[in-house]
């Protein structure tokens, strides 16, 4: 099988790609960021998504299956540009993927697009509206992708397409919004708030994506590992120091004292949890978590 | 800091079947320890403050998912906790059910993380669901904080009940034990609502007893459970079909509070009520 993966100087995206190698598939990657020791199998295409050269790689390679990672969130990027990136380069993969003949299409899309609010239900399944948007504004982006890909279904129904939708990933990769959050030595927390944080080791997310295309999964499915923890003890079981600020503080020492930057809008997931009920995935490919919560926090804290 | 745990609640809390993980976590973020710190003033007022004697935990049923619906009264939700603290001492084996909560308060620093940590989560179907079907308890009022806002001349008077629970029950294909708690209106007999006040902090009402602190009187007080009651459908019935049902249960707890009532020496008494008193709660 042809596996074109976009995004795939991500962390979770190399896992992804060297799980398909090792079981003899060919693997092929589009990112605008190089990756200068790739194993030599997988063909590198240094262009961007949104871009002509792009197409050009789905016309020369004909993938069977199409992977998007490539989409960015705000610890990343400027507000237009992720537009532009998270919109037009989704909708110009699934135009691709559909004139093309890819097969398979996997949307790799995230948790919080549910959105954090103190009535929203703990575990969230895939028949809830997403509204990350309506707090988030930085969010909103993303919910759009994750609507687009879900379109998909309809809109090109011969084009196999699968929408997962991934808790938070953690692990010795330190990359993505939680590893982010998480970064420095002490966590900003809002006083009087201790939510739920449902995340994954980065190695189970990589089995999940390569599961979703093994099993022509068809739909919209959240993907979770172990049950969720409170953040207080997420912060302590990486050795981090928790530090708790009356709210109209914590939105000031945002991106200041050493704390994460990051948008004052996002304060909602920072008091509120959002856990996903993963069991429809679960049922469907058979996946299993391979590592539990304090795997998962210990392996990213000695990283 | 290690707050103490009574050990009569600590052996209680050994004895719960919920699967907590190496944290002491269950899958809802339920905290072992949280529990312990929570049930333990809880029970010093269950056993010593309010004095309460439960009739009828054969009722409530060992195993498996149920809702437990009561009346609601005495200002704020201390006849909830106090319910909750008799499932899990009274009751053999001891049961910890999770409370439907108003909205307001998972808003409010503080008793958002306390109030999820020892399960009681705000009251919306997806919620009871989950937790029906995961096999637990879910204790709900129906009548809201219509019930806890009643002034003391309306005492006992059942305010209309929301419709969600009987829905809920029967989609999950769970039992109903109506239930009454009885002396909650003499404990915190409500004289007037702060208006302006409870706008400012976002409550539905800001209740004002005469020993105008919002700490309950040490009046004793009774939980009956009355038998389980099961209802035939799926929940997709029209209204006028779950309106009928819960007519029922509302006839049933309205029985059983007439009957807690009735059995009280005074409507203020101070003693607890001995477990041997006549038993109240009649079949259906």
């Amino acid at each position: 099988m042809k596996v074109l993966i976009t995004g795939i100087t991500g962390v979770i995206a190399k896992g992804v790609a060297r799980r398909f190698l090792a079981d003899g598939h060919e693997v092929h990657g589009i990112d605008r960021r190089p990756w200068p020791d790739a194993p030599r199998e997988i063909g590198m295409h240094t262009v961007d998504i949104r871009k002509r050269p792009a197409e050009d790689v789905f016309r020369k390679v004909k993938p069977d299956a199409m992977i998007h990672m490539a989409t960015v969130t705000h610890f990343t990027t400027r507000f237009e540009e992720r537009y532009r990136i998270n919109l037009v380069g989704t909708r110009r993969l699934f135009e691709h993927c559909a004139k093309y003949g890819v097969k398979q299409a996997v949307f790799v899309g995230r948790h919080t697009i549910y959105g954090a609010a103190s009535d929203s239900p703990l575990y969230h399944t895939e028949d809830e509206p997403p509204l990350g948007g309506s707090t988030f504004p930085e969010l909103a982006d993303l919910v759009a992708a994750d609507m687009f890909a879900a379109s998909a279904l309809w809109r090109w129904p011969e084009l196999n397409t699968s929408v997962l939708r991934f808790v938070y990933t953690l692990g010795p990769g330190r990359r993505g919004t939680l590893a982010t959050y998480l970064e420095g030595p002490r966590v900003p927390m809002v006083m009087g708030f201790d939510p739920l944080f449902h995340f994954m080791h980065e190695h189970d997310a990589e089995e999940a994506v390569v599961r979703a295309v093994h099993h022509k999964l068809r739909g919209v499915f959240n993907v979770a590992g172990p049950p969720p923890v409170p953040l207080s003890l997420l912060c302590s079981a990486t050795g981090r120091r928790a530090i708790p600020l009356p709210e109209p503080i914590f939105r000031r020492s945002l991106g200041r004292f050493g704390f994460p930057k990051m948008p004052s809008s996002a304060t909602p997931h920072i008091k509120h949890p959002v856990v996903v009920d993963g069991s429809a995935f679960v049922k469907t490919t058979g996946f299993e978590y391979q590592y539990s919560e304090s795997q998962t926090m210990e392996g990213f804290r000695w990283s | 800091m290690e707050l103490p745990v009574h050990p009569a609640v600590a052996a209680q809390l050994d004895r719960l079947t919920i699967p907590f993980n190496e944290y002491g976590l269950d899958e809802f973020g339920v905290s072992k320890k949280h529990l312990g710190v929570f049930y333990t003033p809880m029970y010093a007022a269950y056993e010593h403050y309010l004095r309460v004697t439960s009739f009828g935990t054969e009722n409530v049923p060992s195993e498996g998912g149920a809702l437990i619906i009561s009346n609601h009264s005495g200002g704020f939700a201390f006849d909830a906790a106090m319910i909750l603290c008799s499932l899990l001492m009274d009751h053999d084996p001891p049961r910890h059910a999770h409370g439907m909560v108003e909205y307001f308060l998972h808003k409010w620093p503080f008793a958002s993380p306390m109030l999820a940590r020892v399960g009681q989560f705000t009251g919306i179907p997806e919620h009871g669901e989950r937790l029906l079907n995961a096999g637990r308890l879910v204790l709900a009022f129906p009548e809201g904080a219509r019930g806890t806002g009643k002034l003391y001349r309306d005492r006992y008077k059942l305010v209309r009940f929301g419709t969600g629970f009987m829905r809920l029950a029967l989609r999950t294909g769970v039992p109903v034990v109506p239930t009454a708690f009885v002396g909650a209106e003499e404990a915190f007999p409500t004289m007037l609502h702060l208006k302006l006040l409870a706008k400012l902090i976002g409550a539905p009402y800001i209740p004002v007893p005469p020993q105008l602190i919002p700490v309950p009187l040490p009046v004793a007080c009774q939980v009956y459970y009355g038998e389980p009651m099961h209802f035939e459908g799926d929940g997709t019935e029209p209204d006028n079909v779950i309106d009928g049902y819960i007519r029922e249960v509302r006839a049933e707890i309205r029985q059983l509070i007439d009957a807690g009532r009735a059995a009280r020496p005074s409507d203020f008494m101070l003693n607890r009520m001995p477990d041997d008193s006549e038993p109240l709660v009649r079949g259906r």
